[in-house]
């Protein structure tokens, strides 16, 4: 057997060469991926970015212009979207506000000509498997939002779908029923071992929940890797701007050294970064330096021995518990940067206005060619 | 204070009461009083030259007279017939407008259906008549594809009849229709076409029940429009048509006898409370919800 036969015999889905066209806009540019059995695979991207019209393509929903679905090793590229093994969470759920919710769990069993009693059964084990035992008998209006989306997942695994896709099921809940069900689909996820492909413009919920994600702009993968990947080595510049929070420092490259540019910013700044990719004397360049990557002292010495001292001014601070930063301009280019908020004795004495130190190893500041624009 | 405040109270009692004004006096004058009077003189009987005595004879000679419970129950079961055709009708058309069509094409095709309603019904359903006499438009049309040898006479059919209900009463089911069509989210259908569900059970089990309000509106507005039709039947049906209001008309206009046409009136609207009264109990719906729906 091959190595290509075998991630296909691992692999729940793969597509290949898959483009879907809307008048003028391209939604879905040539794509090709797989994911593989029992993983959780999330498609990241800003609106607007084609990633409702991949999963709608996987759904059965939308006919794609060219390219192949497979499923479970099958090609499901013109089967409709009732004889797909797929189910799918909708964005608001969808769930049948005729119908107890027992019903709404049962409905799928129906379709597929399940006995009345058997289905009963079976809706009513699945209930109890999310944890809403004895809720069978209400209608939907009446659970709270985290226990509708448990039984739209219900709904769909008790079908046992090759291949759950959830279009941002958690987008329409306050931030503390976010985190709660962050936590609870992740759960679940592992506990069932479907495939799950979560669409999300959200970066904290494709991070925490996957385990492989795609970031998407513009109808085309800019990568896909683990979470870790994507935040500590962006392979593109609007990667790096997407996920998690950078700053952005614009430039010009003024001489590359064994992998570390020197660049001149607004102002005449200079600083050095390293370079991610090939990059040319002279060409426009963008820099990303995440806040917590950054380093903020009273005086010079005090920071680590390989960061560049550049003098910045403190405009605010942003308190948010752990994430907590401080708001300082650079004084010679006067740009805002985000540095995090260092713990110690010093950070009681920023005001507003406090002249500090800032700076930053080198290695940890990434530096893009004029390749991808960060338009986020 | 307390004065000031039952002042403003008062005021806008007297507000309220100013604009409902106009609406209750149209009940009173024109619905409950002629009601009344005419429930006074179908119970009442001549007993000689400008003398009447309380009695029930109008309600004993419409069991007594064959010709009227028959026609009674034949104008029921057309009406209901012309009803249920009128929503067959009306559904692909509002699903249409509601679901398939947007921004313009949507107006447009509203407007398509409310243009025959700029004519005059009279107009409406002479131009029927037109298309469908035996000297008319379609009969000679079937004689020169060869289809018939002698041109048909397709007036004075039930069947004429209920073709001429349905197409006056079509615009009173699709405007319910689309309101309760539109107001079903698409991602509900979608979810039950992921879920496995066909086109039929997807009718069957989400957009009908979502619907039951506008249907069951639609249903009751063509039902009393229907049944309460005089013009349509006695043109299109002729001295068949034998439809309730007929006889109605009759008794008042040619026979004079008020006393027989107010016993008829007060049936016909018994029947059409009865009706909408089991439609309401077979559907499971309650009046208030259809109505603030619809």
């Amino acid at each position: 057997m091959s190595s290509s036969a075998q991630a296909a015999a691992s692999a729940d889905l793969e597509v290949e060469g898959l483009s879907k066209r809307f008048a003028a806009h391209l939604a879905v540019d040539d794509l090709s991926f797989s994911v593989a059995r029992g993983s959780f695979f999330s498609i990241l991207g800003p609106s607007g970015c084609g990633k409702t019209t991949l999963l709608r393509m996987i759904a059965g929903f939308v006919q794609p212009d060219r390219g192949a679905i497979r499923i479970g090793g099958e090609d499901m590229t013109r089967v409709a979207p009732n004889r797909r093994p797929v189910n799918m969470v909708f964005q608001h759920l969808a769930l049948f506000p005729m119908m107890s919710v027992v019903q709404n769990v049962a409905f799928g069993l129906a379709r597929r000509g399940v006995g009345r009693a058997e289905r009963l059964r079976r809706a009513a084990a699945m209930l109890e498997r999310v944890g809403l035992a004895g809720v069978g008998a209400r209608r939907t209006d009446e659970l709270s939002g985290g226990q509708r989306q448990r039984v739209a997942i219900a709904r769909s695994m008790v079908l046992e779908p090759t291949l759950l896709l959830l279009d941002e099921p958690l987008g329409a809940l306050d931030l503390k029923l976010r985190e709660h069900m962050k936590i609870e689909l992740k759960q679940l996820q592992s506990a069932f071992g479907t495939t799950f492909v979560y669409i999300t413009h959200d970066q904290s919920e494709a991070l925490v929940l996957s385990d492989q994600v795609a970031v998407m702009n513009h109808g085309r993968f800019e990568q896909l890797g683990a979470p870790q990947q994507l935040y500590y080595a962006p392979a593109t510049a609007f990667v790096a701007g997407f996920v998690g929070a950078s700053n952005r420092i614009p430039g010009k490259a003024l001489t590359i050294e064994r992998g570390v540019v020197e660049l001149i910013g607004a102002g005449g700044w200079v600083l050095r970064a390293r370079a991610a990719g090939a990059l040319a004397a002279g060409a426009e360049v963008q820099t990303f330096i995440r806040p917590e990557s950054m380093s903020l002292a009273l005086a010079a010495t005090e920071l680590p021995a390989a960061h560049v001292a550049h003098g910045a001014e403190v405009i605010s601070l942003l308190f948010d518990g752990a994430n907590s930063t401080v708001l300082v301009r650079e004084l010679q280019s006067g740009l805002e940067l985000r540095v995090a908020l260092p713990a110690g004795p010093d950070s009681a004495q920023l005001r507003p206005g406090t002249r500090v130190c800032i700076g930053f190893d080198p290695q940890l500041a990434l530096c893009f060619g004029p390749g991808g624009a960060a338009d986020v | 204070m307390s004065d000031g405040a039952a002042g403003a109270a008062g005021y806008r009692r007297l507000v309220l009461a100013l604009l409902l004004a106009p609406a209750l006096l149209w009940l009173l004058l024109l619905i409950i009083l002629p009601h009344l009077d005419l429930a006074l003189l179908s119970l009442r009987e001549r007993a000689g030259p400008g003398r009447y005595v309380a009695s029930l004879a109008q309600y004993r000679n419409f069991l007594r007279e064959p010709l009227y419970w028959h026609v009674f129950a034949r104008t029921a079961a057309l009406s209901v017939l012309a009803t249920a055709l009128t929503l067959l009708v009306a559904f692909p058309v509002a699903w249409s407008i509601a679901k398939l069509a947007r921004g313009r094409r949507r107006a447009l095709l509203m407007l398509l259906c409310l243009i025959p309603f700029w004519v005059s019904e009279t107009v409406r359903t002479l131009g029927w008549m037109i298309l469908l006499r035996e000297s008319g438009v379609l009969p000679a049309l079937l004689v020169h594809l060869g289809l018939t040898a002698q041109p048909l006479e397709l007036l004075y059919h039930d069947a004429t009849i209920l073709v001429g209900l349905v197409y006056t009463s079509l615009l009173f089911m699709i405007v319910p229709l689309v309101g309760s069509l539109e107001s079903l989210d698409n991602s509900l259908i979608e979810a039950a076409y992921d879920l496995g569900g066909s086109g039929w059970s997807i009718l069957r089990q989400i957009v009908i029940p979502h619907a039951a309000p506008g249907i069951t509106a639609g249903c009751i507005v063509v039902f009393m429009l229907t049944l309460g039709n005089y013009l349509t039947p006695t043109l299109l049906g002729g001295k068949n048509s034998l439809w309730f209001t007929e006889q109605i008309y009759t008794q008042f206009i040619t026979r004079f006898n008020w006393e027989q046409g107010a016993a008829f009136g007060f049936l016909l609207l018994a029947l059409s409370t009865a009706m909408v009264w089991l439609g309401l109990k077979l559907s499971r719906q309650r009046f208030g919800e259809v109505m603030r729906r619809a």
